[in-house]
This record gives C-alpha cells, structure tokens and sequence, in this order.
C-alpha cells in the first residue's frame, strides 16, 4: 500500500537525513523504524505525508503520489499520524481535539461553529472509548497524563478512519509503565481493525516485542529490513555501533 | 571549564569567566565609555538640571494652592462626559479588535496565505502605530465633526496597530506541532485556524484586549483636547479658563473611573484564563 522508492533529503544543502531510501509497506504489517536519534526517522515518517517535502525519489501510497500537492489532503485523509509531543490541543476537550479528526469530512462553516453531523460524534465518542478515555470525553486535555494525552492523539488518529498510522516516536515522552500500554492498544488496533502501522522507535526491546518487522535506519540510510523472526543480535547492533564499515559496504551497492 | 571558576577564598567562588586578555578588556571598557558618553550627551540636551528644580518649588506650590481643594460642585456636570468617554472607550476598543484580527492572521509568518499579503499587513500595521492617537483625532474630527463619534475612530484605528502586532507576533508563536497535527488530518487552513490557533492565543489576546480597552480609556481624556468628545473636553476647558479647582476635579473622576475600568478588566481576565 506505500511504496517508497530511492528517497533522500538534505536540510540546508548540509545535513544529509535520507539517502536512497527503498522500501514497501504491505497492508496490515506492524512495521517498526528503528535508529539512533538524528538516523533520520523522523523525516521518513514525516514525508510519508507530505509535511516534509520529498527532494529526491518518489512516495506512492496506494498507487497516487504524494509529492502532488492536489493529492495530498485526500491522501491525509486516509493516513493517521502520532507524535512523540501529541501535539494535541490542550486548551480543547478530548471530544473536540477527537473530533479533529473528522474535519476533512467536514463542512467548512459549521466545523468553525463546533458543529458536526451526529455520526461524527457518535464515531468520535466511539473512538473516545475504544481508547479507554469514554469518562474524559468532556474533560479538557491539559488535565489529563501524558498516557492519557497520547491515547488522545490515537484516538483522533482513529477518528480519521484511517488506512495506515504513521507514529513518530509515539511513547519517547512517556514513562516506561504508559510506553507499552500504548503500544499494547496500537497493536490490538493493528490487529483487530486491521489498520497499517507505521511507527518509529528507538528501543531495540519494545521494537522486536511489538512489530513485525523491523527497518534499521542509520545516518540517513536503510541498513536492513527484517521479520523481527530471525533477526540475529548482530544484526540489531549493526544500526547502534559506530562500527562504519558495513555501512560503507551498502553504500557502494547502492 | 573548571578553570572558569575563580576561588576568592576558601568559602567563595566566582562563577563566571573574568577576561584576561588585552582585547576583551579593551572591549567592555569601550562599551562602558560608549554608554557613558551617550548618557551625558541626553542629559545635556534635555536641560536635565536637579538645581533647577529646587529652585522651581515655590512655582510648584503656588499652581497646587490654586487646584486644590477640589470643587465638588461641578461633578453632576462630569457625569454625561464621563459616561460618554467611557463608552468611547468601549465601542473604540471593539473597532480596534475587530480591524486588527484580519491584519494580525494576515501578519502571521506561519498562517499568512502569501509572503505578500504579509509584508502588506505587517506595514500596514507598523503605520497605525507610528501615528499617535491625536493625529487619527485631528482627521476624523474634519472627516465627521466634533463629537465622540470622532473620537471612537480614532481609538478604534490607531489601537487596532497595536493590537494586531500583537496578534501576529502571538500566532507566530504557538506551538507548531499542534498546527502540523491538524495539516495531517487534512484540514483545510480555516478549520487549522479554529481548531489549533484560537484555544491557543485567546487567553492572551483577551487579555490584551482589556489592557487595551484601560489604555483607551486613558486615550480619550487626552482625544478631547482635539474637540473629540467625552471628559477629555471638560478637562480641557478648565484648564484654559485657568479654573484649577475644577480641573483637579475632573483629574480625581477620570482617576476614579480609571481603578473602576482596571478592577473590571483584571476581574474578567481572571474569569477567562
């Protein structure tokens, strides 16, 4: 369903992020990124979705290009995204920062007026309490934990009804205890509602328990993609060690 | 950087770096006589002479002698003008509001629709706050007659600069991954506007708005020097007719009402955020 192909980009004509990036997401799979901070996670993940432009090779999700600006809001549409910071609005109760999610499916005039179809929020409160929040539905975000606050993000994620969730470093922020809890409910959502997952991580533990597959990234470039089922421990130091000279090797392949 | 730290004895330290080098010491040195020079430069051009104030006090007691005591006759006068300023004040500071919002969204570096229209509005807005209030009066008061209707323009307009820099600069400043939250839903830019940027700045930006609306009323006492309506007028008369006792007067009302408009203001402001 996504369909990655020789990806790169460079910030400020300096900072190499991505270096030829190939990769395919298939319907259904848990797939996890993994590196060290700056390995460049984040801007595959972000420009999945357009909010980082692609400079170099193409992004195809479900066969229509990202890079084409009249595409990329039916393309949001169907792609939810967690961040590591939630980026909710804590000023907002959790039903309107849910209901964020439903704005694209929205008239313009009566979103700004707070008002929705009731099918919205029936399917907004529905993903309120498929979250574990149906108590909180009126409460503002700001008086929530940051566990609390995340599943807020999830469940707007939801809202979107969407055919793949980007995460990016979606439980960084948050206590050991709140970390797998979220990633146990991302599963149940892979796996129940058989949503696309697309997440990145830098916890080699949390990596192999939850995903199916794993994509080691360092300095900008894809050094393996892996089942997490046979993968050898050698193979997972590879994205951690300073050790460059495997890497040297699959730059000259490339 | 522990060699940054000096010890003076055995108790005490000091925690920044002290310069050794010529150059650097050179260099605070200049600064000091740069700042020294400038200081005694305005104070030569201001006149700035303590001696002569002390020399000034008997004219000063002689002009307080003849204000005080207060004439409290006259207060049943104040009233209407009191009230109208009051309601300059308001009906100008909704004006300002309301100009500045689209000038403000508009002047935003990361909601602005086109670098243009942002250049456009920042100047604009620049423009509005470098013509003081009484200038926006004079041209109202020859568009439309005396009155506080003049008076309510030129509140509405010359603080609607303020007001909208404000808002900008506030809008810039919101936290950009809420903003890049809702792009990701696909969101177009008004409902990003309502959903991402409103909860945030409005606590803000209403309280900005009550301060205005303290200084408004300031404002307006000074508008009917111009023929702009409202206490300003009365205050304005009085001096000119060297009545000090009813300007003292009118000096303890407009004082009166501004503490009343600053409870109200801090109250509301207190009850939003």
């Amino acid at each position: 369903m996504l369909e990655i192909r020789n990806l790169s980009k460079t910030y400020n004509n300096k900072v190499i992020a991505l270096k030829n990036v190939s990769l395919t997401v298939n319907k259904g799979e848990f797939a996890m990124v993994l590196g060290l901070s700056g390995a460049g996670k984040s801007t595959l993940i972000r420009s999945i979705n357009g909010l980082i432009s692609v400079e170099a090779g193409s992004i195809e999700f479900e066969g229509v290009s990202v890079s084409n600006k009249e595409n990329i809001n039916k393309i949001r549409k169907d792609i939810g995204i967690i961040f590591q910071q939630f980026n909710i609005i804590k000023r907002l109760t959790v039903l309107e920062n849910v209901l964020c999610g439903r704005l694209a499916y929205s008239n313009t005039i009566m979103s700004s007026l707070k008002l929705f179809k009731k099918k919205d929020i029936n399917w907004a409160l529905d993903c309120i309490e498929r979250v574990g929040l149906k108590e909180k539905a009126y409460v503002r975000s700001d008086q929530l934990s940051g566990g609390q606050q995340q599943r807020v993000g999830i469940a707007r994620a939801l809202a979107q009804q969407p055919k793949l969730i980007l995460a990016d470093e979606p439980v960084a922020s948050l206590d050991p205890y709140s970390a797998e809890e979220i990633l146990e409910l991302l599963t149940e959502i892979n796996k129940k509602e058989g949503i696309t997952m697309l997440m990145s991580l830098h916890n080699v533990m949390l990596a192999k328990k939850y995903g199916n597959r794993i994509l080691g990234i360092k300095n900008g470039i894809l050094v393996f993609d892996k089942q997490v089922i046979g993968l050898t421990e050698k193979e997972m130091q590879l994205i951690y060690t300073m050790d460059t000279s495997l890497i040297k090797e699959k730059q000259q392949a490339v | 950087m522990l060699s940054l730290i000096k010890k003076i004895n055995n108790e005490w330290c000091l925690a920044i770096d002290i310069p050794k080098d010529w150059k650097s010491i050179f260099k605070i040195f200049f600064w000091i006589v740069l700042f020294l020079m400038t200081l005694t430069w305005s104070v030569k051009g201001t006149q700035f002479n303590l001696y002569r104030i002390s020399l000034g006090i008997e004219g000063i007691s002689d002009i307080l002698s003849r204000m005080f005591p207060p004439n409290i006759n006259i207060v049943s006068r104040l009233i209407k003008p009191t009230i109208e300023t009051i309601q300059m004040s308001i009906v100008g500071t909704l004006l300002a509001i309301t100009l500045s919002i689209p000038l403000g969204v508009l002047g935003a570096r990361n909601i602005t629709p086109n670098p243009l229209l942002y250049g456009v509005s920042r100047f604009i807005l620049n423009a509005l706050r470098a013509v003081p209030e009484v200038i926006f009066a004079i041209i109202f008061v020859s568009a439309v007659g005396l009155g506080p209707f003049p008076g309510t323009l030129a509140i509405g307009v010359s603080s609607s600069g303020m007001l909208g820099k404000f808002l900008g600069d506030s809008i810039e400043n919101i936290d950009p991954g809420s903003l890049e939250a809702l792009e990701s839903t696909g969101a177009n830019k008004i409902q990003a506007i309502v959903y991402a940027v409103i909860p945030q700045i409005l606590p803000e930006f209403v309280s900005l708005g009550l301060f205005r609306w303290e200084m408004n009323f300031r404002a307006s006492t000074i508008l009917g020097i111009v023929g702009a309506g409202g206490i300003g007028f009365e205050l304005m008369t009085s001096m000119r007719l060297f009545k000090y006792q009813e300007m003292t007067m009118t000096l303890i009302v407009i004082l009166t009402v501004v503490a009343l408009v600053d409870f109200i203001a801090s109250t509301i402001r207190k009850k939003i955020i």
